[in-house]
């Protein structure tokens, strides 16, 4: 009798919390095995400031570790001071892929489509592609009248070629049957790109830009080491030119963050443009 | 109303091709008439229509349709082939609407697109992704989008022949019906004899090497076509016969007669006992 009672008020109690179990359940594994990847990266961050603090030879450089990073991260944040550099940066990136996508994905379609121009094309762009970006700086310091043309001109360069090469891949991939349905149905050339070719490589398009965007977000620093004096490669070199080591550590907190972010942003792009179904 | 097709002629060869792939073809189609192209795989069937669609021009000789020469592809003839080659990243409406959005018909879409879906027996899929569909639907959608755009003739490339054996009865008949009630006028390719003596008025027995038609039979049963009755199975058999018939003594060592059916003609007739053909399958299944 007064066992079942118990019984009846337990089962009561857990239906009601039932939603927020499992709830609670698929936040955990949802989030446990990201969360073990950041705290062995902190392990590893943690140990290294204690072995360079440990060290005679590396003693002046101990505010790379955890503690005084944070702690600068946390007063460049709230200071405000964090936000101009990264506007700029974001400024010349976003120009930079912004060219390089107006130009990739209308070169990557033609090269895809022409056979011809993908084999004329291939040694040179190979060529080109192969060439750092930064080599390109002196020529591009000459070329451009500013210093953000030339950065931008340089993050352009690099982005280019996934962006290209993917879409191209795109489009060879493409199944003949859809041009020649379309052609079929009456289908003029923008008909033919804008329902059938640009839903067909869009996916492959994101996918390139993903890359491209990665590209892009390391050429930036080195390229803003140079000459300007805005961004966050520029905030790097100035804090260590006044020796803030936990400065400069904690922008180099600002841009994995922020490349984190814009990778994830391209990771959604890239979902939401596939046209394969769920599951 | 459905087109009137006179092909005057036709020979073609391939780039690089000494062999004509096709030779000396001379057929017309009266307005309204169902066609049937029945034939060795490799004998120029697929050719032949793509032809009559204009995606490919011949060497020699021309497809009139209506008296006008084809030149290139048009929404007033349309092509239907093995696969339905759906656009994936569309509903089943905007797949069945592309030919009218193409040509700039937007008002009334619609309408004409629910009475079309209505017709093929997908009203309640109207909104979902076609990749979500059964192959048969798949090919329904094909057909809604083929008759979008009032074709006067539709052009078919084995359209049922990767379906089930109860999707493709009903294919076949639900072609015919409409084709009949529209006027449309119909030409296609099959490899199963059942198939051409269901749905065409007349079946052209084509043999390889070169392309030519070596015979042609009228199928003059009403419509709807009992498969059961007599004359049905008449025809068929008669067909079945064309067929041997077409099969030159080099490919066939063995003395015409009593002996059973070579694989290679087994294969080739496919499907002429559909409910053969689903057991086997079947059995690979399993
Ligand atoms: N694009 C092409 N280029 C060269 N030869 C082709 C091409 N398409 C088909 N052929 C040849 O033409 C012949 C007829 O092909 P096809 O019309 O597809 O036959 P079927 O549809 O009757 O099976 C075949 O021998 C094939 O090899
Ligand atoms: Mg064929």
């Amino acid at each position: 009798m007064n066992r079942e009672a118990t019984l009846s008020i337990d089962t009561g109690t857990v239906e009601r919390l039932m939603p927020l179990l499992r709830f609670a359940d698929r936040t955990r594994r949802a989030l446990q095995y990201p969360l073990l990847g950041i705290a062995g990266l902190f392990a590893l961050w943690y140990w290294g400031g204690w072995a360079i603090a440990n060290n005679e030879d590396t003693m002046a450089f101990a505010s790379f570790a955890p503690g005084p990073t944070l702690a600068a991260f946390w007063d460049i944040v709230s200071s405000g001071a964090v936000w101009s550099p990264i506007e700029s940066s974001l400024y010349r990136v976003g120009w930079g892929l912004g060219y390089a996508i107006a130009i990739g994905v209308p070169l990557g379609v033609m090269i895809g489509y022409f056979l011809t121009l993908k084999q004329v094309t291939h040694v040179p762009f190979q060529f080109l592609r192969m060439i750092s970006p930064l080599a390109w700086m002196p020529i591009a310091v000459l070329a451009f009248a500013t210093w953000d043309a030339a950065i931008i001109f340089l993050i352009a360069i690099a982005a280019v070629w996934p962006i290209t090469y993917a879409t191209a891949h795109g489009v060879q991939r493409i199944d003949p049957m859809w041009l020649k349905v379309g052609n079929n149905l009456g289908a003029n050339p923008y008909h033919t790109l804008r329902y059938i070719v640009m839903p067909a490589i869009a996916q492959d398009v994101f996918a390139g830009i993903r890359l491209a965007v990665g590209v892009a977000w390391i050429v930036l620093v080195p390229a803003e080491y140079l000459g300007v004096t805005s961004g966050l490669g520029y905030a790097i070199n100035d804090a260590r030119d006044t020796l803030e080591y936990d400065k400069l550590a904690a922008f180099v907190l600002v841009i994995g963050i922020i490349g984190y972010m814009l990778d994830a942003i391209c990771v959604r792009l890239i979902k939401r443009s596939s046209y394969h179904a769920e599951g | 109303m459905g087109a009137a097709i006179s092909i005057d002629y036709i020979t073609h060869h391939y780039p690089g091709q000494e062999e004509p792939t096709l030779k000396d073809i001379e057929v017309n189609v009266a307005p309204g008439e169902t066609v049937a192209l029945i034939g060795q795989s490799g004998c120029g069937k697929s050719t032949l229509l793509h032809m009559l669609a204009g995606l490919l021009i011949p060497s020699d000789g021309c497809v009139r349709i209506n008296g006008h020469q084809v030149i290139k592809p048009s929404p007033r003839w349309n092509m239907m082939f093995q696969k339905p080659s759906l656009y994936p990243w569309m509903t089943v409406r905007k797949n069945a609407s592309l030919g009218l959005i193409f040509q700039g018909r937007k008002r009334d879409m619609r309408e004409r697109i629910d009475q079309l879906l209505e017709t093929v027996g997908l009203t309640d899929k109207a909104e979902v992704n076609v990749q979500s569909l059964s192959g048969g639907q798949q090919q329904r959608v094909a057909l809604a989008r083929s008759l979008a755009t009032d074709p006067e003739l539709l052009l078919l490339d084995e359209p049922f022949s990767a379906l089930d054996a109860f999707t493709r009865v009903a294919l076949q008949d639900e072609v015919t019906r409409l084709a009949r009630e529209r006027g449309i006028s119909v030409v296609f390719v099959t490899h199963d004899i059942e198939e051409a003596v269901a749905m065409a008025d007349r079946v052209l027995v084509m043999g390889s090497n070169p392309g030519t038609i070596t015979a042609e039979l009228r199928i003059d049963i009403d419509h709807p076509r009992d498969r059961n009755s007599q004359p049905f199975v008449d025809r068929k058999a008669e067909l079945m016969g064309y067929f041997g018939a077409t099969r030159t003594p080099a490919a066939d060592p063995e003395p015409a007669g009593s002996e059973p059916p070579s694989p290679e003609a087994e294969s080739e007739i496919q499907a002429a006992d559909p409910a053969a053909t689903e057991s086997r399958a079947r059995v690979r299944a399993a």
